[in-house]
């Protein structure tokens, strides 16, 4: 079968020695970084790109997968056992999982979050195995007019699950289109916005907008809210669940498992999406609803299962259509440019041992991080003592030099520097960030499109209309837009964003 | 008639920010040919975009002074720490090729360890010490990247 011939492919690539050891040095990198408060995996991510740089292509994603998963499961030990969402996909385990180890059950809130993830991890897996094919498949018919359509319902969505108001949401991403226009027109040879600085010539890179705006501008933010750790202070023991915490986590981790996985293909989706679905889900079956917020275990189980299958399954949009669906992927479209990748359709036809044995290290990197989390909990607890005053300069070094490092320039330090003051201004005015860089990443894309689209129909707007996919596509975006406007839904989404 | 007040600052001026951000791109687009929307020139879909925002920002700004917008004030601005940190990686690029890796790291650390309101000379000069220690042996020579390490005039 086509399945298990493709899944055989990629566990002899993922299990190569060398591609084990990156896998674990990500995942390990990543857990390091990630349990670190306020660096979730954008920042880890975009901090430890320079490490793969010198890499193979196939061995540089398979670190970049690892450092993604690590600095997720890293985020949801600090959201444990300190209160404080490592990112915003464990905002919802700080509810349950924080008064799960005031209770003395801190060990017990940890194994639950790594056997849900690694389950959700192993399924998410196998999803990601038999839908590539369909998928890439239904890519290679896609023309112009699709591909613009597509983006577009991605872009729409993102904005629809970004928090703030909707309409400054889409804004923010027409910001970042506009600012993917620097740089030389491709059709013709033009100089657009680059004023004359050769450096500009190539566009504007990712990498020093996104650690900019998540690496800096989030430090003076951090430093202004002077709030101190609160730490549990017993002694993390016991990790295992009692057969009582079984009986009622399994039936969560399925649950959750699922939701995560098919909100994870969607464009926008992902992570964040999956685990707040998952907690309102659980609560709703529960027949106990008001154990929820004092340490339920069902709390932990399904949004850390459900977030670890999103995050998973949110490769599949971008490594079958090209379309990244969040932030964290639209870094892995900066990490694959840099190696010349070019993400969509072709790479699984181009490149079968890189796109299968990225997805196989998956779920190596899973089993791997079970292995180095649960045993060494206390460890990654202890980084957690370190006062934030000796930590933030050590992150900015790290930014400062994997910024140089990009193409061994200062510009590109400048330019980092630039934009942490316009993050500032962002956080500031409680502008989404993340649409942003999704404009930024897709827009080039977009325009490309948009032009060919409009030559093949010799100017003819309705073209997008007529064509049976590209309209449905549109009119999805059409009805997400509006039911966003409808005032009870618009409500709901308030109150489930906000953090 | 009455003016009308500012309701939600921060919508506005988020809105004022989109406008702007519009205006600029719009007017420096003037300067590449639109051509048609058969064969659009590199000025065609900057202005397309840019008019886009100019309706989002304008929307945002009406949609915060209108009578149902609840009152928001602009939040405070750290200025301070904003400069220092944005001062450090300014400090870092301009001396990384004068003073070398070591020298740049030391202006950096120091610099931004001003930001934090527990600031010690002596907490920052240690942490200067760990950290440069620590990126000489990862970046210079455990993954080789290419970084002067010592000022230019040593060499």
């Amino acid at each position: 079968m086509d399945l298990f011939h493709n899944l055989a492919i990629g566990f002899s690539t993922a299990a190569q020695p060398a591609n084990l050891l990156y896998a674990f040095l990500g995942c390990l990198l990543g857990t390091l970084i990630g349990v670190l408060p306020g660096l979730g995996p954008l920042a880890t991510i975009a901090m430890l790109l320079p490490i793969t740089y010198a890499l193979q292509p196939d061995s540089a994603l398979i670190m970049l997968a690892g450092i993604y998963y690590g600095a997720q499961y890293g985020g949801s030990t600090t959201a444990i056992v300190v209160n404080l969402p490592g990112e915003s996909s464990s905002v919802v385990t700080t509810i349950d999982g924080y008064q799960m180890a005031k209770q003395g059950r801190a060990g017990v809130a940890l194994s639950t979050a790594a056997i849900g993830s690694f389950f959700a991890g192993c399924v998410a897996t196998l999803a990601l195995a038999a839908l590539a094919g369909p998928l890439t498949a239904t890519a290679l018919l896609f023309g112009p007019k699709e591909f613009f359509a597509l983006m577009i319902l991605g872009l729409i969505l993102a904005s629809v699950l970004s928090s703030g108001p909707f309409i400054e949401g889409i804004g923010m991403v027409v910001v970042g289109m506009l600012l993917s226009l620097v740089g030389t027109d491709l059709s013709t040879g033009t100089q657009r916005f680059a004023f004359g600085i050769p450096q500009l010539f190539d566009g504007l890179d990712f990498v020093p907008l996104a650690m900019g705006i998540f690496g800096f501008a989030e430090i003076v933010k951090n430093l202004e809210q002077d709030d101190k750790l609160s730490l549990v202070t017993q002694k993390i023991a016991n990790l295992f669940p009692t057969r009582e915490d079984f009986r009622r986590m399994i039936p969560a981790m399925l649950r959750g498992t699922t939701l995560g996985t098919l909100l994870g293909v969607l464009p926008g989706g992902g992570a964040v999406l999956s685990s707040f679905a998952s907690y309102t889900l659980e609560k709703k079956l529960s027949k106990h609803p008001e154990q929820f917020g004092k340490g339920a275990i069902e709390g932990v189980a399904g949004p850390e299962s459900a977030n670890n299958a999103g995050a998973q399954t949110s490769f599949i949009p971008l490594l079958t259509l090209g379309v990244p669906s969040n932030v964290v992927m639209a870094l892995m479209v900066g990490a694959m440019n840099i190696h010349n990748i070019q993400p969509g359709p072709e790479v699984m036809t181009k490149n079968p041992t890189l796109f299968w044995g990225l997805i196989a290290s998956m779920w190596v990197g899973n089993l791997m991080l079970l292995i180095l989390n649960l045993p060494l909990v206390g460890l990654w607890v202890k980084l957690l003592t370190i006062p934030y005053r000796y930590l933030f300069p050590a992150i900015m070094v790290f930014c400062s030099i994997g910024v140089y490092s990009i193409n061994g320039g200062t510009f590109e330090v400048y330019e980092a520097a630039v934009f942490c003051v316009f993050g500032y201004v962002l956080i500031k005015l409680q502008l989404p960030a993340a649409p942003l860089l999704l404009g930024l990443v897709l827009g080039p894309a977009i325009e490309e499109n948009f032009r060919r689209a409009m030559v093949l129909s010799r100017g003819d707007v309705s073209v997008f209309l007529t064509s049976p996919l590209s309209a449905t596509l549109l009119a999805a975006a059409g009805i997400a837009v509006i039911l966003i406007m409808l005032p009870t839904i618009r409500s709901r989404r308030e109150e489930a964003l906000q953090e | 008639m009455t003016r009308p007040t500012i309701r939600d600052q921060r919508a506005f001026a988020s809105g004022a920010l989109f406008l702007a951000f519009a205006i600029f791109f719009f007017v420096t687009a003037l300067n590449y040919p639109a051509g048609t929307a058969a064969r659009m020139g590199p000025g065609y879909f900057p202005r397309l975009l840019a008019i886009a925002l100019a309706a989002i920002g304008l929307a945002v700004m009406l949609g915060a002074v209108r009578r149902t917008a609840q009152r928001q004030a602009s939040q405070s601005w750290d200025i301070n720490g904003l400069a220092w940190v944005t001062g450090s990686v300014v400090l870092f690029a301009c001396l990384l090729f004068p003073l070398g890796l070591v020298g740049a790291l030391f202006v950096l650390i120091v610099v931004s360890s001003r930001a934090s309101p527990e600031f010690t000379w002596t907490g920052a000069l240690a942490n200067a010490a760990v950290l440069i220690a620590l990126c000489l042996l990862v970046f210079v020579y455990g993954l080789g990247l290419k970084l002067p390490v010592w000022p230019a005039l040593l060499d």
